[in-house]
């Protein structure tokens, strides 16, 4: 099934022609903005195609990738994690069993995460339209740490929107976002976290469209925002593919990566998706369990609109949305990508939420067993394996998304083990 | 339907358009409110569908939407309070204004039908432009109620005409680019950009956003068929809670005088 020359091309009937023109995943995605958004939505679509069209672009983006980024990033084996699993899988009576783990290395990017891909490509876009000033909001504050970043790379303006509680937990990257020359303004409606984060600097975009690029930082948001992020972030999945076919010379079995906006995940399977034996699993937060707080939206929620796209939401039986919860601030959103809603309902891809402390397991065993500190989102996807990698034969090959270092939840991790630092 | 909003924009002068969030303070405060709109003289009235995430509005209508949903506020409520309103006033036209979510959460044929039943106009929806127009315009259209859109500084003459498509009652100008209730735009600018969709279309123009004040009403009312004000009158009801009729119909009055005599200024 699966050999050395395998050629990565959409096929006719491809999964990875999506969105159509209209910007729709099946039911979801679309432009659900504000007309007052509208027309700068448009150009920016326009501004998209031409760039993707135009070599020079693409060898800006490759040239910052591998220069000021520091890909490829590594795809790493992780031996003492394969055997713990297998000494998992023999314990229940199954010695046969044990997959391979590999892990793909986005925590050795600059900045510490999958993030920057992205910003890279949107703030080469930004000044292609002539824009002169970026926002971007944040969560854990990864995303706004990588937006201030390629701000102070390329000298613009960057201001920074974070819910006043993900401020007081994640001081550390608000301190690096204004070492890195950005404004960081804490939002104080709702819950103040992500949601209320993007709703503000919705607010803020829409009154200053005429010279302000708004660099969203995960796959959603009104077309063509999920797609050009997922192009950006594909990078991720390109490569690993082309690594593992020339370390072992086949395709992965199975691939998985944690998912809240869900951009790490996709631009780790959109490559994939038309390699039919290849599986996904995306990884969504669980919080404290699905009957109390969590944000696992496709598990936990049903279809609805919210910043500019339709997607799987937490909400209500009114519509109103209803807030998330996750030890992990990066996945602590009430929402989830459009293209992930898709590949969830037409059965390409399984989503499995992972309770908090799942991940706080996984994250201290990836610790102890491979020397790699991964942040708490990527121990979402890690916290899968005992799930799925003893059930497993061994001659099978899972990758697992790594997405980001864990040492901004050195802070949280200590508090949740009641670590006094 | 659109029968009552088309009378409201063919008195021979400019139309007041108010808006107040439904269920703030309480659901139950709203019907003694909406009263004052139209007694104080208010030719529509909008009812704001609260929100969790108002993204679209400054600080004055999220907080409203914010008590709104905090003293329970359901979309049965809305239904309810409209539906009430309309058997004490079968002359004034009602217009439910919010986001998508809300509308479409039970489908968009369920929502049409309750705003036929309980008597409601039109929609404003602020987050389905007309690229998203089968979300809930066909639903809508098949019921009768009017699909007000919005256009706005950003909206080109080019685009003007997909914009119009589809919608009826009156077309809702948003005066900048912004979040309801703070900056105000130059007048001057009011009157080219009238002047410009005039071109596009023969529906009621209304002018809103950052209209506080009854002189400000008058100078936009002289250039459209109606001027829209709403985080004034929200601010009133923050200020005087279950209370703000009194205040709310002084405002009304003031604000109905002002545009109603605006062309006079001309």
């Amino acid at each position: 099934m699966n050999t050395a020359t395998i050629p990565n091309s959409p096929l006719p009937n491809s999964l990875r022609t999506q969105p159509d023109e209209r910007g729709h995943f099946g039911q979801f995605g679309g432009r659900y903005v504000a007309e007052t958004l509208m027309p700068l939505i448009l150009d920016l679509e326009r501004e998209y195609k031409a760039a993707k069209a135009d070599p020079a672009f693409k060898e800006e983006f490759d040239d910052l990738m591998k220069h000021f980024v520091g890909r490829p990033s590594p795809l790493y084996y992780a031996p003492r994690m394969t055997e713990h699993f297998r000494a998992a899988a023999a314990a229940q009576g199954k010695p046969e069993n044990g997959a391979q783990v590999w892990f793909k290395r986005e925590e050795l990017n600059h900045t510490g995460a999958h993030k920057i891909n992205n910003c890279i490509g949107q703030i080469l876009l930004a000044i292609r339209m002539g824009k002169t000033k970026i926002i971007a909001e944040t969560g854990a504050g990864q995303h706004g740490v990588a937006t201030a970043t390629v701000c102070a790379r390329f000298g613009l303006p960057c201001t920074i929107f974070m819910g006043a509680t993900d401020v007081a937990r994640q001081q550390p990257n608000v301190f690096r976002m204004k070492l890195l020359g950005a404004e960081v303004i804490p939002v104080t409606s709702g819950a103040a976290t992500l949601k209320d984060a993007m709703n503000e600097a919705l607010r803020h975009w829409v009154a200053h469209v005429h010279d302000t690029f708004y660099i969203i930082g995960t796959a959603a948001g009104p077309h063509p925002y999920p797609e050009l992020v997922r192009d950006f972030q594909s990078v991720i999945g390109k490569e690993a593919r082309a690594q593992l076919l020339e370390r072992t010379g086949r395709l992965p079995d199975l691939l998985i990566a944690a998912v809240g906006g869900g951009s790490n995940a996709i631009g780790l399977f959109h490559p994939f998706l038309d390699d039919t034996d290849v599986q996904m699993l995306g990884v969504e937060a669980g919080g404290h369990g699905l009957d109390k707080e969590h944000a696992a939206s496709l598990t936990g929620g049903k279809p609805g609109i919210l910043h500019g796209n339709k997607t799987y939401l937490l909400q209500d039986e009114d519509g109103q949305i209803t807030e998330a919860h996750s030890i992990s601030a990066g996945l602590d959103y009430p929402g989830i990508g459009p293209e992930h809603s898709w590949l969830h309902d037409i059965g390409r891809a399984k989503y499995l939420p992972i309770t908090d402390d799942q991940a706080m397991e996984a994250f201290q065993l990836c610790c102890q067993l491979e020397g790699i500190i991964p942040a708490l989102e990527s121990a979402h996807a890690l916290a899968a394996l005992p799930e799925v990698a003893p059930k497993m034969g061994k001659d099978q090959i899972i990758i697992v998304n790594v997405s980001g270092r864990g040492d901004k939840d050195i802070f949280t991790v200590a508090e949740k083990l009641g670590v006094k630092l | 339907m659109t029968q009552r909003l088309s009378a409201a924009f063919a008195k021979g002068r400019p139309a007041l358009v108010t808006f107040i969030t439904g269920g703030d303070p309480t659901p139950d405060a709203t019907p003694a409110i909406l009263d004052a709109l139209v007694a104080g003289g208010a030719d529509v009235i909008e009812l704001g569908m609260p929100f969790t995430d108002p993204m679209a509005d400054g600080p004055a209508i999220q907080a409203a939407n914010l008590r709104s949903l905090a003293a329970g506020t359901r979309t049965a409520d809305i239904f309810r309070i409209a539906k009430d309103f309309r058997a004490r006033h079968p002359e004034t036209p009602l217009v439910l204004m919010g986001y998508a979510n809300p509308m479409v959460a039970r489908g968009s044929e369920w929502f049409a039908a309750q705003c036929a039943d309980a008597g409601v106009d039109g929609i404003i929806c602020v987050d389905i432009p007309s690229e998203e127009d089968p979300e809930i315009g066909p639903a809508l259209r098949a019921h009768g109620i009017s699909f007000i859109r919005l256009a706005t500084p950003t909206t080109d003459t080019a685009r003007l005409p997909a914009v119009v498509d589809g919608s009826s009652g009156f077309l809702y100008y948003v005066s900048v680019a912004g979040v309801t209730g703070k900056q105000q735009a130059a007048v001057d600018s009011i009157k080219e950009a009238v002047a410009r969709i005039k071109s596009g279309t023969d529906l009621p123009i209304a002018v809103g956003f950052g209209v506080r004040t009854p002189e400000q009403a008058a100078a936009f009312a002289a250039h459209a068929e109606g001027v829209v004000v709403g985080s004034a009158l929200v601010d009133l009801v923050a200020q005087h809670g279950a209370d703000a009729a009194g205040p709310v119909r002084e405002l009304t009055a003031a604000l109905a005088d002002a545009v109603h005599n605006a062309k006079a200024l001309v």
